[in-house]
């Protein structure tokens, strides 16, 4: 399986990651390894069989309609790396 | 006596009894932390007042009469458990201040038992790796070969509880990541059923796949936190409602007529030979209790690594989305922009093996290649499901080797991740058939090096798989050595 | 060349729930920012959701309403993609199989008032068009597709999803953030429905009746406050133009942020007009996603959302199916209020009420329920209907007041009534009663009584009065006898105005014919 630079620099845009040239490329050849070991998958014939999202059989998990007291802008706000009154502070969204 | 050397029913016991004290034994694992933590790495944070202060409390409420079987034992948690009020950086350097403002259930649960928190264990960065190697809080090293890893990504977890550095403690289990440190540092590891725990406040890598689990001197006390942690928890939509049974009533020492299967997929050339001769002896040690031996097939073995890593690497790159750098975690400083500032926050933030699963999982999820990776590893899931459901019919329990060798060299495997990844093949499948499977110590290699049992039961069959893992246990003397350090 | 507008409309649904979808946080709306929050909505490490079980009743009912069926077994997905106001890094939302599908809505589309269905191109004609249009007089637009007035087309409903809204990002106006944003995570886990429609709008009026008719079913269900401006019922929509008699769609741009009726219209209109004349010019319409500014009327396009869409849904393991059985449905489908609709049928069956008439009182469920008060009074229903429609409405908006917080109640108005019914006050007093019991709120009886509107019918006293006038008036009653006629209004409200309208109006005109014979 052939990983190409620009493979990596898409998904890295995707993912919001930044790579260096040298990371580049050393992630192109291992996930390019990586991803021709799974190619094996194809192997199996898998009509008809559906896929699992979960090992163990759940359905329908619910909470009733009942608003309880939130944590509180204190504590909501206690991590953030910047702020200003009671927002998250980010940089200007250029559009 | 050492207090330090003592198990969580053993210390329960001196405790009940007043000739220890919940401070006394704190006292003595802190001072042991201080003298040998520094040669083992298995603690990111030590929380030394919080400790002392917990077993004040836990020592008013023995004196109280209202004592619980965990009230004043010194536990320690992996860190990827929220503790509120105490750091929690699950092993990265992008949650390297992060203080949560909440607290797992899991540890939520311990807490009403009155448990002494000593501090949050190291572990591979976001629970992706299997050597601790890499943790951004330095490497963990083995207590029975300081030159060899712990195994991951419960390393600390397994390395404090080798090195008795605290009673017991809790890791997390997506891939073997409780079962094969268990296995590399000689001690006892249990990764229950999917849902059997619940996975709130417990920083998650691969959804669908983590369960959250004991490390233990014994496989009594695995059943004493599984019974306090098992339960449904209605803040996790897939945390199940099956009633918790008497864990601990379930440790007959009888497995007469146990059926155990052996799987051929499992005992290949490749096995190392110290590995294979622990096998051989522990099922001679079963036969001669009793047990019944049934040779049995898991035809899609050969595929559970490859469909793991797809679909564990698609869920951590969704999963690890929240680590913008805007409400918590790591910020660049000078970025130009918000887009800048995400693209610097994330990649100082994340190590190379997060980015690189982050990576993979984003691949395998992008528009063109769902249907070709993810769904395709999927379907695969539901065939080594029916492998297991099949296999099953046959027998109660499933005996494996937990890892094709004893603990690897540090250094060995890190510039070859898929060889990283295969060393999981035995932990795997359990993980994506969401059953329940115990690590339990069967011996060492010529070179001294714990190995693992691991013995597989049917969903939510823990009461099999301790019963039989104890009953192991009670022949053998492996669980008593120590590692000197 | 003519061009063929296509429309379809995603309308996001806040619904009415105490909490939010996913957490147990408090969905009120403008309190401090970042204080209705919890680690579930703000996306903290090791936070996870729990599903609001008002939030699927609610979207069966909307499915219910809408003619949907009710997807058996459906799954919420990740939508995966970065944005300060999406804390977790995506929005949780269903993909594959969304909870209800395949339904419909009919619209009435009366007669046209805006760009048609059809525009003429050409920069000249297309305006010429246009404004013709505008005036609802142009045969050139008249021809081909457009329905005739009144009558009614079937929307399609692609499907309907459950989803959880994103949060508030603030710019400029807070000191601080001039040269950066605010994230208040207030709304972020909100419950929303998304409803998607097929293409099948062709007008910006279809649009908008579209919009009116489900606006209409989600408040009168009660699932959704409707509140626009507070953005409880935002749209946007997706909008192309095809050469007329094109089996293809054109290439359609997204609007987004349009926040009222008004807006719709205005939108779109300037949205079809943009892509025609840039089809004119010999340019080519992209792909986009296009913000609608209120204060130009204008969309300008907003890429840098665009670059780089590939939203890698995936169902959320953190999540378990939803499964809705038969039992679940029909239990939903009993509990539904009439719906609009329906109820218009049944008030101009069963009470024999014009379109109109019916159009009118059920405009709003609290109306409708209004009317059906006072007729199960056994008022006579189209009395009741004219006072609704006249004397209530008007006090109602004078007031600016809504029908829940009418003074009268339906017991008093149809008291009122039985008044005139029975001759005891005449219409005209019946007004004077009314103002009276709007202010004081007290019985028309007692108003009656106490200010001795009673009507007077007895031709003794009346006859009195009749005589003062002609004797008074014998000049024209000389012009009368002579032959003109039309003085008799005059002296029957001489009469009226002496008896301060008291006078039974029957009588009085009996009585006056008499004596002006003379
Ligand atoms: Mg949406
Ligand atoms: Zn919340």
């Amino acid at each position: 399986m052939k990983i190409s630079v620009a493979d990596v620099e898409h998904v890295a845009q995707l993912a919001r990651l930044e790579l260096s040239e040298d990371e580049k490329s050393l992630f192109a050849g291992q996930m390019g390894a990586i991803l021709g070991y799974v190619e094996k998958l194809k192997e199996l014939n898998t009509e008809g069989i559906l896929p699992t999202f979960h090992a163990v059989p759940m359905e329908n998990a619910f909470r009733e309609d009942l608003a309880c007291p939130s944590i509180g802008v204190a504590k909501a706000l206690a991590n953030a790396p910047d702020r200003v009154e009671s927002f998250y502070r980010v940089p200007k969204i250029i559009e | 006596m050492d207090i330090c050397d003592l198990s969580i029913h053993e210390l329960h016991r001196k405790l009940k009894s007043k000739e220890v004290s919940s401070v006394e034994a704190t006292r003595a694992m802190l001072s042991r932390i201080e003298t040998v933590e520094p040669r083992i790495g298995s603690f990111i944070t030590v929380t030394h007042e919080q400790a002392l202060a917990d077993a004040e409390a836990a020592d008013k409420r023995i004196a109280a009469g209202e004592m619980d079987v965990l009230t004043g034992i010194p536990l320690a948690l992996k860190d990827i458990f929220l503790t509120e009020g105490v750091r929690t950086t699950c092993g990265s350097r992008i949650l390297k201040d992060f203080v949560p403002p909440y607290s797992a259930t899991a540890y939520e649960k311990l807490k009403e038992q009155g448990v002494v928190l000593l501090g949050k264990l190291n572990q591979d960065e976001f629970a992706m790796g299997s050597s601790n190697e890499s943790s951004a809080f330095g490497i963990t090293r083995n207590p029975w070969d300081t030159n060899r890893i712990p195994g991951g990504s419960s390393g600390g977890s397994a390395a404090a509880v080798a090195a008795r550095l605290a009673t017991a403690t809790l890791g997390t289990d997506t891939g073997g990541s409780i079962r094969q440190p268990a296995s590399h540092c000689g001690c006892v590891g249990l990764k229950p059923t999917y849902g059997r725990v619940s996975r709130y406040g417990v920083i998650a890598y691969a959804s669908s796949l983590d369960q959250v689990g004991p490390l233990t001197r014994n496989v009594t006390d695995s059943a004493i936190l599984l019974g306090a942690l098992a339960g449904h928890d209605p803040k996790d939509s897939t945390s199940v409602n099956t009633p918790v049974p008497d864990y601990c009533a379930a440790l007959t020492g009888d497995v007469k007529g146990l059926r155990i299967g052996l799987p051929t997929e499992y005992f290949i050339a490749g096995l190392d030979r110290d590995v294979q001769a622990a096998m051989n002896s522990a099922i001679a040690t079963y036969r001669s209790l009793g047990a019944e031996f049934v040779d049995i097939t898991l035809p899609h073995t050969d595929y559970a690594v490859a469909t793991y890593y797809l679909i564990a690497t698609a869920e951590a790159s969704s999963n690890l989305a929240r680590y913008d750098g805007v409400r918590f975690g790591h910020r660049a400083a000078d970025a130009a922009n918000l887009l800048d500032m995400y693209v610097k926050s994330r990649s100082q933030g994340f190590g190379a093996e997060v980015k690189r699963r982050i990576m993979l999982g984003t691949y395998a999820l992008s528009s063109g290649y769902y249907d070709a990776y993810y769904v395709k590893a999927q379907k695969v899931r539901t065939l080594i499901m029916q492998d297991f459901t099949m296999a099953f019919a046959g027998v109660d329990v499933i005996l494996t080797p937990v890892a094709p060798t004893p603990a690897f060299k540090i250094g060995e495997k890190v510039n070859d991740p898929l060889q990283m990844y295969l060393s999981d093949i035995f932990t795997i499948p359990v993980n994506l058939a969401g059953t329940c499977a115990l690590s339990v110590p069967a011996g060492f290699s010529a070179s001294g090096l714990p190995i693992g049992l691991q013995l597989i039961g049917k969903p939510f069959g823990e009461e099999t798989v301790l019963r039989a893992a104890h009953a192991f246990e009670q022949a053998t003397e492996w669980h008593t050595r120590k590692a000197v350090i | 060349m003519r061009f063929q507008p296509v429309i379809g409309l995603e309308v996001h649904v806040q619904l009415k729930t105490d909490s939010k979808i996913f957490c147990g946080c408090s969905t009120a709306f403008g309190s401090e920012p970042n204080s209705q929050t919890c680690p579930v909505c703000l996306g903290l490490p090791g936070a996870l959701p729990v599903l609001n079980k008002k939030v699927v009743e609610f979207a069966i009912k909307a499915g219910l309403s809408t003619n949907c069926s009710i997807t058996p077994r459906s799954v919420f997905a990740r939508k995966n993609y970065f944005y300060p106001d999406l804390p977790k890094g995506y929005q949780i939302s269903q993909f594959e199989d969304p909870v209800c599908q395949h339904g419909w809505l009919d619209i009435t589309i009366t007669a046209p008032n805006s760009i048609s269905d059809v525009c003429q191109g050409g920069k000249e004609e297309a305006t010429e068009a246009y404004s013709s249009v505008r005036r609802g007089d142009s045969d050139e637009a008249n021809d081909g597709k457009r329905p005739k007035a009144d009558s009614v087309k079937r929307i399609g409903i692609t499907r309907i999803h459950m989803e959880e809204d994103a949060g508030k990002l603030v710019h400029g106006d807070v000191s601080g953030l001039e040269e950066c944003s605010g994230v208040d995570l207030n709304r972020s886990c909100t419950p929303l429905l998304e409803v998607v429609s097929e293409p099948d709008l062709r007008s910006s009026d279809e649009a908008v009746a579209y919009l009116k008719q489900l606006h209409g079913i989600v408040t009168w269900l009660g699932i959704c406050d409707g509140n626009m401006e507070e953005g409880s019922f935002r749209c946007d929509a997706n909008v192309s133009v095809m050469p007329v008699g094109a089996e293809k769609f054109g290439t359609r741009a997204e609007i987004k942020n349009i926040n009222s009726f008004k807006f719709v219209k205005q939108a779109i209109e300037y949205e079809i007009r943009r892509q025609i004349d840039l089809i004119e010019d010999g340019g080519t319409i992209v792909q986009e996603t296009r913000l609608f500014d209120p204060d130009s009327g204008t969309t300008r396009s907003m890429r840098s959302k665009e670059e780089a869409h590939d939203y890698r849904y995936f169902p959320d393991p953190d999540l378990v199916p939803l499964v809705i059985d038969e039992a679940w449905v029909e239990r939903t489908r009993g509990a539904l209020p009439e719906l609009p609709e329906q109820r218009r049928q049944r008030f101009m069956t069963a009470f024999a009420l014009s379109a109109y008439d019916a159009e009118v009182l059920t405009a709003s469920r609290e109306l409708a329920e209004y009317f059906e008060a006072c007729v199960a009074l056994q008022a006579n229903a189209k009395a009741v209907s004219n006072w609704i429609m006249g004397e209530i409405t008007r006090n109602l908006n004078d007031s600016g007041t809504t029908i829940d917080s009418c003074p009268v109640t339906p017991r008093m108005l149809v008291e009122l009534l039985k008044l005139i019914e029975g001759g005891t006050i005449s219409g005209k007093i019946a007004k004077t009663v009314f103002d009276e019991m709007w202010s004081s709120g007290e019985e028309p009886a007692a108003i009656v009584r106490e200010q001795g509107l009673v009507q007077v019918s007895d031709s003794g006293a009346i006859e009195a009065i009749i005589d003062e006038i002609l004797a008074r008036e014998a000049g024209q009653v000389q012009e009368y006898r002579s032959g003109k006629d039309k003085l008799f209004g005059f002296f029957v409200g001489q009469v009226m105005k002496a008896s301060k309208g008291k006078a039974n109006p029957a009588v009085v005109n009996e009585l006056l014919l008499g004596k002006l014979k003379g």
